[in-house]
Order: C-alpha cells, then sequence, then structure tokens
C-alpha cells in the first residue's frame, strides 16, 4: 500500500535462504521417514538427522554426541538451565542459580519458576551502562553450591557482546555449568566450544536464516543433566519427541551457511550499522545509542531518544514502510520501560523511547539512506505529541 | 479514487468496527487500524469491556484479514484523565455523568484524531450507527442512522464541523443484520460479543463498587427525607442514588417511593411518590450546536434526553451560546442532570447539552 517497505528487524528474525529451503524440500514429501523406524524409509530420515548434527557440531567444534535438536531457541534455554539446576541440586545439593539481569526471558523466567516453584536461590550479575557482565562480578559471586550460571551471548536488545569465554573460564575453573544463550549471535559470531569454555549454548535457527521452529542446544559430554521432556528416547534421552527432520535439516543447512560465509557478512553488514548510528546520533538531538559502541553484533543498532513515545514511533516509521522493533514496544499498548534498559541504569524518560534496528544480508546504504530521511521527522513529531 | 485518501479506523475487534473497516477497504481507501488501549482498574485490566487482551488480538486479526496495518496505542493516561475523572467528578457534584460523550469529544476525536493526523490521515472512521451529509447544505449534518433501533447520533451530538470534515461513518447507513452478513461475506472472525451498555472501565462490576473504590470519600452517608423534610431513612452517600431509582433505598413506606433530587450541600436524597417525579423543563449547558451557529429564536423539536430513551417533542429557546432550555409537552420523568438533552429536527441531529 505504502512505498516499497523495507525490513529492518532481522533481530527478531530473518527469511529463509534459498539454499536452506531446498535442502529442507525433500524431507517432507519423499524422505518422510521417521528416524526412529527400523525400515530403509527411517534409515533416510535418520542419516539426515545424524548428518545434520555433525554438521552443527562441527561448526561448533565440538562432538556430535553433544548436539541436542529442539523446537526452539527458547526450548534450548529452558531445557539448559532446568536440566542443569535440578541435576546439580540432586547430585551435590546446589541450590544458587547465576543469571545477569540482561537475558531473555527463556532464562529469566525459568529462572524465576525455579526459584519460586523449586525453591532455587537466584542471584543476579549486575551489568555496566553498556549491558555487559565484568567476569569479575561472576568470580565474586559462583559458589560451590551454585547450580548453574548463565549469560547471554548477545543482547537482543542492545547488542553487547558479552566476554563468554572469560566468564566461562572461571565457571570451568571451579566446575559449575556454564550456559549461554547465543540466539542472537549465530547469524554473525563465531561459536567455537572450546574456545567459549561453554558448557551449554543455545541457537534458534530463524535468527539465521533458516525456518522457524527448530533450534539447537550444545550440551557438553558428562554434563549433570535431567531432560525435560521424557518419552521416546530420541536426541539420547535428553529430548524426546518424533525428529522434525526437515527442520534440523534446514537448521543445519543455514548454520553451515552462516559459518561459512561470516566474514563475507560481517565485511557487508559492519560499515552498514557503523554508517546507520553515526547519521542518527548525529542528525536527532537527546539521542543515545544504546549497548557497547565496539563490543556489539554487526548487525544491531539501538537507540533511546528522550522524551518519545517508542510505540508511536514504531507506528509512525512502519507507516512510512520501516519495519523495526523496541524494547519497550508492546503490541497491546501497554509500553513499559524494559528490563534491559533498566538494568543498564536508563532512566524511564528515555527508556520508552527505545528503537532498535537490525541488518540483514539483504539490507543496502539504499535503505538505509531512505530510513534515515524518514527517522529524524519520525522522532520530532513524537516529541511534539509528548509535549502535548 | 480514493488511493490517495488514508483513513483510520478505531479498531475494537467487534463486529460493527470490523465491517466499518472491511467497507472503507473495498472503497478504496488506504486503512489503518487503530486500537486505543485505555484505562482500566489495576488488576481488572481483562474485564474492561471494550479493549481486552482478547479483543486486541480479534481486531489484529481483522487487521490481517484486510490486509491493512493495525496498531495498539497506549491511551491510559489521556482516557483517566478525560473520562475517568470526568466520571468521577460527575458523581461527586451529585449528577449521573455520561463518561461516553466525553470520550468520543476528547478521546476518539481528540485524542485519536490527532494520532491520525500524525499518521497522515485525512479522516478517521468508527463503527457508530449514524449519517452524516456533506452535500445538501453549507455545513456537515449529522443524521440518525437508517436502522433506527441503533442510531448513536446521540453520542456523536457534541463534535464540532472540523471533526465531522474529517469523519466517515461506514455504517450510519446500513442495517445491523447487513453489518452481520457483510462480516460473514468478508469472512472476518468477529465475536458475535453481546452489546454492552456498561462502561468499559467498570469491568463487570457496578459503577456503586467503582466509586467505592476509586472515590472513597463519596461514601458519606446522610439523611433520605421527602420533600417536606420528613426524614425516612439513611442513605450511603448521594453519588450511589440516581433520579428515579426506586429499589435499594432501604426504607418502607405504604407507596414505592422513587429518588427525585439530590442536595450535595445538605448531603440529603429527596424521595417522594411516581407523581411528583415528573418535570415538564429543563435546562442544558456545554451546548454544541451541529451547524457551529447558535440559533437565535426558539423552535419546536424532537429531543431525546437519554441515549436510550426515545425522543419526545419540546419547545427550546436558546439562552446564550453555552445555554438551552426546553419546555416539554407532557412531563418527562427520567429527566437525569449529567445525562445529554440532544435535539432533532426528524432524521437531523441539531445538537445537544448536558442536562443541569
Amino acid at each position: 500500500m505504502l512505498n516499497q517497505k523495507v525490513y529492518l528487524d532481522f533481530a527478531a528474525t530473518t527469511p529463509v535462504d534459498d539454499r536452506v529451503m531446498k535442502a529442507m524440500l525433500p524431507y517432507f514429501r519423499e524422505q518422510f521417514g521417521n528416524p526412529s523406524s527400523i525400515h530403509s524409509f527411517g534409515q533416510q530420515a535418520e542419516a539426515a538427522v545424524e548428518d545434520a548434527r555433525d554438521t552443527v557440531a562441527e561448526g561448533l567444534n565440538s562432538r556430535a554426541s553433544e548436539i541436542v535438536f529442539t523446537a526452539c531457541g527458547s526450548e534450548s534455554d529452558n531445557l539448559a538451565i532446568r536440566g542443569a539446576a535440578i541435576a546439580a541440586r540432586e547430585l551435590r545439593g546446589a541450590n544458587h542459580i547465576l543469571i545477569s539481569p540482561v537475558e531473555h526471558h527463556a532464562i529469566s523466567h525459568t529462572a524465576e519458576q525455579l526459584k519460586h516453584h523449586y525453591g532455587f536461590n537466584l542471584e543476579y550479575i549486575p551489568v555496566d551502562k553498556f549491558g555487559m557482565v565484568n567476569p569479575n562480578d561472576v568470580a565474586m559471586r559462583i559458589q560451590p553450591g551454585t547450580a548453574v550460571v548463565s549469560v547471554i551471548y548477545a543482547n537482543n536488545e542492545v547488542g553487547t557482546i558479552n566476554s563468554i569465554s572469560e566468564i566461562g573460564k572461571i565457571c570451568r575453573q571451579r566446575n559449575i555449568p556454564f550456559h549461554s544463550d547465543a540466539v542472537q549471535v549465530t547469524a554473525c559470531l563465531a561459536m567455537d566450544m572450546e574456545a567459549l569454555h561453554v558448557d551449554m549454548l543455545s541457537i534458534g535457527a530463524h535468527k539465521f536464516y533458516g525456518p522457524k521452529g527448530v533450534g539447537a542446544l550444545y550440551l557438553r559430554d558428562r554434563t549433570p543433566f535431567l531432560p525435560s521432556q521424557t518419552g521416546g528416547g530420541q536426541e539420547s534421552g535428553l529430548r524426546a519427541g518424533t525428529h522434525n527432520v526437515p527442520f534440523i535439516v534446514g537448521l543445519a543447512a543455514a548454520f553451515k551457511i552462516a559459518q561459512e560465509e561470516r566474514e563475507k557478512r560481517i565485511t557487508h553488514l559492519l560499515p552498514l550499522r557503523n554508517y546507520l548510528i553515526e547519521e542518527t546520533l548525529e542528525m536527532i538531538s537527546d539521542a543515545r545509542l544504546t549497548g557497547h559502541p565496539i563490543e556489539r553484533l554487526p548487525n544491531h543498532a539501538s537507540f533511546v531518544f528522550k522524551d518519545v513515545d517508542g510505540n508511536n514511533l514504531l507506528m509512525l516509521l512502519d507507516v512510512e514502510g520501516f519495519a523495526c522493533s523496541s524494547g519497550s514496544a508492546c503490541r497491546t499498548g501497554d509500553p513499559q520501560p524494559s528490563n534491559v534498559l533498566t538494568a543498564m541504569g536508563i532512566s524511564s524518560e528515555w527508556a520508552l523511547g527505545s528503537l532498535r534496528i537490525t541488518l540483514g544480508t539483504q539490507t543496502t546504504f539504499k535503505d538505509l539512506e531512505s530510513f534515515l530521511r524518514v527517522l529524524p521527522k519520525a522522532v520530532e513529531r513524537c516529541r511534539d505529541q509528548t509535549a502535548r | 479514487m480514493n488511493k490517495q485518501t488514508r483513513v483510520v479506523v478505531a479498531m475494537s475487534g467487534g463486529v460493527d468496527s470490523s465491517v466499518a473497516a472491511a467497507l472503507l477497504v473495498e472503497q478504496g481507501y488506504e486503512v489503518i487500524g487503530v486500537m486505543l488501549r485505555l484505562w482500566s482498574e489495576s488488576g481488572l485490566e481483562a474485564h474492561n469491556q471494550c479493549c481486552t487482551p482478547d479483543a486486541m488480538a480479534l481486531a489484529r486479526r481483522v487487521a490481517a484479514k484486510l490486509d491493512i496495518p493495525f496498531y495498539a496505542i497506549d491511551a491510559k493516561k489521556v482516557f483517566r484523565k478525560e473520562v475517568v475523572e470526568y466520571f468521577i467528578d460527575g458523581y461527586t457534584n451529585g449528577v449521573t455523568p455520561n463518561p461516553c460523550l466525553v470520550c468520543n469529544s476528547r478521546i476518539r476525536w481528540g485524542f485519536l484524531f490527532d494520532k491520525a493526523v500524525s499518521l497522515g490521515a485525512q479522516y478517521i472512521a468508527t463503527g457508530h450507527y449514524a449519517r452524516l451529509d456533506h452535500n445538501k447544505n453549507t455545513y456537515i449534518c449529522l443524521l440518525r442512522a437508517i436502522d433506527r433501533s441503533k442510531d448513536q447520533s446521540y453520542v456523536l451530538h457534541m463534535l464540532n464541523q472540523q471533526q465531522l470534515g474529517h469523519t466517515i461513518l461506514p455504517l450510519g447507513g446500513i442495517t445491523k443484520s447487513r453489518v452481520r452478513q457483510i462480516a460473514r461475506d468478508f469472512d472476518l472472525p468477529v465475536a458475535e460479543r453481546n452489546e454492552s451498555q456498561d462502561l468499559c472501565f467498570l469491568g463487570n462490576g457496578s459503577y456503586r463498587e467503582f466509586l467505592f473504590r476509586n472515590a472513597p470519600y463519596l461514601h458519606k452517608p446522610g439523611l433520605i427525607i421527602k420533600d417536606d423534610g420528613t426524614h425516612l431513612g439513611v442513605h450511603q452517600g448521594q453519588a450511589f442514588y440516581t433520579i428515579g431509582q426506586r429499589k435499594g433505598l432501604g426504607i418502607s413506606a405504604p407507596l414505592p417511593l422513587y429518588v427525585l433530587e439530590k442536595d450535595i450541600l445538605a448531603n440529603v436524597v429527596i424521595v417522594g411518590q411516581k407523581e411528583e417525579l415528573g418535570k415538564i423543563e429543563l435546562i442544558a449547558e456545554s451546548v454544541n450546536w451541529i451547524s457551529g451557529e447558535h440559533p437565535k429564536t426558539p423552535f419546536h423539536a424532537q429531543i431525546k434526553i437519554r441515549y436510550k430513551s426515545s425522543a419526545v417533542r419540546g419547545f427550546v429557546t436558546p439562552h446564550d451560546v453555552t445555554r438551552f432550555h426546553i419546555e416539554f409537552e407532557k412531563p418527562l420523568r427520567d429527566i437525569t442532570p449529567g445525562q445529554a438533552a440532544v435535539l432533532y429536527d426528524d432524521d437531523r441531529c441539531l445538537g445537544g447539552g448536558i442536562i443541569k
């Protein structure tokens, strides 16, 4: 209806890559077997799943036995925290959970549930004004009785990348299981499980040009663990349920492409992101970048604008044909300052005016130029309305 | 021809506003659906009569079906300030306010109107049953709906020419049953919700419970007296009684007694028999004339004194720009301060005012 629409919300989801789509298609109808079946149909499907597992394991510098396929990144997060916490309690009476305040809700709500319904002590690690965890703060808080530590690899709202490797080292020295939610980073960053010293790591395919409805959990061998979903013994008994073969194939194909094209993607995205950040801060008064200026995802720009209603801004931008996101945005018109921005110490007069622009492989300079023609006016119009 | 004309439709997830949006899409307008998130008492959001999460999900689905953008806009603060405070103030001052009128003039044709302008829209549209006539006169006429039983011109009588000039009411010319048929034709996933006469922000409760919670100072017992001064009982606070009310007075008398009047200063509720209830005249203030021009001479008109009452004949004398006087042909029982007296010349709504 309006001009050509421009999608600038690749952190929300991405379109499925053509090559991924092509890899998935045979597994809907031609090779539709159940990997658990004895017959040849089952064997073909099983081979596809195990090939996919090998691909993911290789990309993560890990073993195939350490990859658990799930239905999404959130499931991977749930599985990891719950599975490690409960097992640690049974094994060694550990009752303490340590997470950052900038976790995705899949982690924080799971941890809160473990606190309120299972009696765990939940402790939050502080973050700095960029939303970054200082590894020393983990070292100071970790105890022999810590069941699990979880720190997000890069935050979805502000794009800050945490020092996962250093936090991992601290946990490894004390022999405490460490999980990281890497859902936002798979599209652009390298993920070497040995270098990162993680015991568990979550990914979700639709954030890296794969299909929605499939994720994976890296689970280091010999990590004490209790499965959540029990049943037919699939995934070595760690996650029951018939394998979603085409989607697992899709996840692996997308993961492989992400690894192979990482340099190319970063080379494409970084100048675009930097241009967007510089121009926005230059053109708009009372605008701040949220998250770390350097240690941030190469496709991620996030801002707060003082005295702006973020929901209103998103609406005005959408009407102009630009699809973005906001930490405070809410589809039901009930905006609240985001937990993440609050944890970073941003006051609500700023935090309610948040805007996230995330770029993808298709994003062009021209897209951003036309976006930057619209953004300052939209912010100004929001401010006029707030002032009224 | 309408391709360039952008319209914001106030959507509720109900059949009327959904069909209004569908008709505008069909007529070629560039339509944007908007739902206002209105204020609810904390904890009772799910009981709001018009903007629950369910209703919002439904409106969003309708918009997706029609392939139009849809946005929920936070209007809680402005609604609390403009409408809920008006409501509480009205009861505090001893009248029976009609907050829907204020909601229309300040929220829909105020707050939302401004949002629509900022979205680049030329018009706002709603699912109200009333018609606008742009052609016959020099000014825009507000007319009753073709479906008389659904007519909602009463709650639009406060709109001015500027507002009416940027308004489209797609349902005024069709019947409710036709609207339902259109919803089926478009395969719209709208709920056939019961049309609620209650105020959205009261949730499932009564206005009395609401006032108890939100304006506890109104719980101020006083005397119930007859107009000769005889004490008959005790009331719980004048705000909880409405003119014409019979039930719930808690007094026994040989003949049924009705609330005739309330004296705020003395904090008494005055009751009497049915025959005493009628009044033959009223004064209305905060008057709006649809034409924008206030009549110089008295005239006969049909008058509605409540949203759901039928029109009766009376003689209207404009006093000044903000007030008029009505003398009815026969006494009326339900003249209630705070409600609107809306004037009609046959189908044409002339304007109205708030009964003093």
